[in-house]
């Protein structure tokens, strides 16, 4: 009979890791950035149904790389939490501190315990309101939580966008316009393809809207931002 | 996949969620008095001790879409246990809820199905259709029925504009969750007779906005005047019914102003008629 063969620790994680960081590189990027009136959130997406982005909650958006069907089924799961948590208690204590916790606690355990990791990087953004904070947080395979400053970048080459990003900053927040200019140029520069208004997906938390902060951008309204 | 730390469930519907996950939030989960059916005592005092009752609500049809309007009364037997309730609610952009029955459930209902519609809205993508919401309302009625033997009624009003039909509709229901379409008005609580005769004598088809919303307070005003368990406007705590008006442009308030005014047109009138 032959022997299970050892496999130390470190080696399965690594190789785990390896695997995810693989599946979630196949993908294309996602930006979120925050802009004077709020976060703007821009994902390279030829498909006009199939959405990376989505509203949470009312000032809460998500975004999801990677798989599909992984993210999918988070963002769902983030919903139920946040609807529940509003309904139980009041609107205003749904945070995304506490659902990006939630997603790190879920994708930490299944790191570890189960054999195949989720390939999916994920963006909870929390738009501020009367002087308080915008909040971003990434939340990787492994459960690893990051609270992120001005802009994030998730999925395909997100170290090549997030070096465009920084080189380009300006020093001051930027407007919608300005900022939604950046985030395509970034995008375009580093899949070294044009990007067409109906190949972006773009939505943002407008803090000036009244009760749900979230919208989305129609390909017209893209075109329009990214012309003049 | 399951997630340890967030709910699993592969349904768009938070009702469905709550009723398998949760079903100490749903309204008829609290099986507190088990099977003891309430003893009526009188008309205007049911249940086994005296709850908050929500009465007179009403809706129109006009052109462009539908006038919901309420009183602002709640009674505990003889009693007036609230004289500023509100019994109309915005449940989404296009379509809202006015209520009659006790209180509390009524509210827990009305808070619950704005969390359903925008649930359904967020997982699927895409809002619900106007039947499509007038339909789950009735599932979400039908559910209540165990608490109706205990003498906790919810009984609600739906309106909504239809988007691809384009016209606003107008929906009843029955305590077993049957769901009826109105063609033109309705109003439902303990003046709801009075309120309907009111609107069966002034109504016509495609009325203005304004002759609507008119109509809409007459009627709640001669309720008031029948029914005890309906408050009128009352002119010295400044308290007036409340009114919303659904079309295409989506949901608005009626500013209490312009219900005032319209109020003070419909007690000069009598006055003039009485005296």
């Amino acid at each position: 009979m032959p022997l299970p063969y050892y496999v130390s620790p470190e080696q399965m994680m690594q190789d785990k890791a390896e695997y995810a960081k693989k599946g979630i590189a196949k993908g294309r990027s996602i930006i979120v950035m925050e802009y004077v009136d709020g976060i703007l959130l821009a994902a390279d997406n030829p498909s006009a149904s199939l959405h990376k982005i989505s509203e949470v909650y009312d000032n809460i958006a998500f975004a999801g790389a990677g798989k599909y069907s992984e993210f999918e089924n988070l963002r769902k799961a983030g919903i139920r939490h946040a609807d529940l948590k509003g309904f139980m208690y009041s609107r205003e204590d749904v945070t995304a501190r506490s659902l990006a916790n939630g997603y790190s606690q879920s994708l930490g355990t299944i790191f570890s315990q189960e054999l195949k990791p989720l390939e999916v990087e994920i963006l909870v953004v929390q738009v501020g309101n009367n002087g308080h904070a915008n909040e971003i947080y990434r939340i990787s395979f492994d459960g690893s939580i990051i609270d992120e400053k001005n802009f994030a970048v998730i999925g395909g080459k997100s170290d090549a966008v997030q070096a465009v990003l920084k080189d380009k900053a300006a020093t001051q927040v930027p407007n919608l316009k300005a900022a939604l200019s950046l985030c395509v140029s970034a995008l375009e520069q580093t899949s070294n393809q044009k990007l067409p208004p109906e190949g972006l997906e773009v939505a943002a938390l407008d803090r000036t809207r009244d009760g749900r902060k979230f919208r989305r951008f129609s390909a017209f309204e893209i075109k329009q931002l990214l012309s003049a | 996949m399951k997630l340890p730390f967030l709910p699993n469930h592969d349904d768009a519907s938070f009702f469905d969620f709550l009723t398998r996950h949760h079903p100490d939030l749903t309204p008829a989960g609290r099986s507190w008095t088990a099977s003891t059916p309430a003893p009526v005592e009188s008309p205007r005092a049911q249940g086994p001790v005296p709850i908050p009752l929500a009465t007179t609500v009403l809706a129109i049809k006009y052109q462009e879409g539908v006038v919901i309007a309420g009183d602002r009364r709640a009674t505990e037997g003889y009693q007036i246990a609230e004289r500023r309730i509100e019994k109309v609610f915005k449940i989404d952009e296009y379509s809202a809820m006015a209520i009659a029955g006790a209180a509390g459930p009524c509210i827990e209902m009305a808070k619950l199905f704005q969390t359903e519609l925008e649930h359904y809205e967020k997982l699927e993508g895409v809002q619900l259709s106007c039947e499509g919401k007038a339909n789950k309302l009735a599932q979400m009625v039908k559910a209540n029925l165990p608490m109706v033997f205990q003498g906790l009624v919810v009984m609600p009003l739906y309106v909504g504009y239809d988007l691809k039909r384009t016209e606003g509709r107008i929906f009843k229901y029955d305590l077993a969750g049957g769901r009826y379409e109105e063609s033109d008005y309705h109003a439902i609580g303990s003046g709801g007779k009075d309120a309907r005769n009111t609107m069966r004598e002034h109504f016509r088809k495609g009325m203005a906005e304004q002759d609507a919303l008119k109509l809409a307070l007459l009627a709640l005003y001669n309720a008031a005047d029948e029914d005890v368990g309906t408050g009128g406007p009352d002119l010295v705590r400044g308290i007036y019914p409340t009114a919303k008006i659904v079309n295409a442009t989506g949901i608005t308030d009626v500013a209490e102003q312009q219900i005032r005014g319209i109020f003070d047109v419909v007690l000069a009138t009598r006055h003039s008629k009485e005296s």
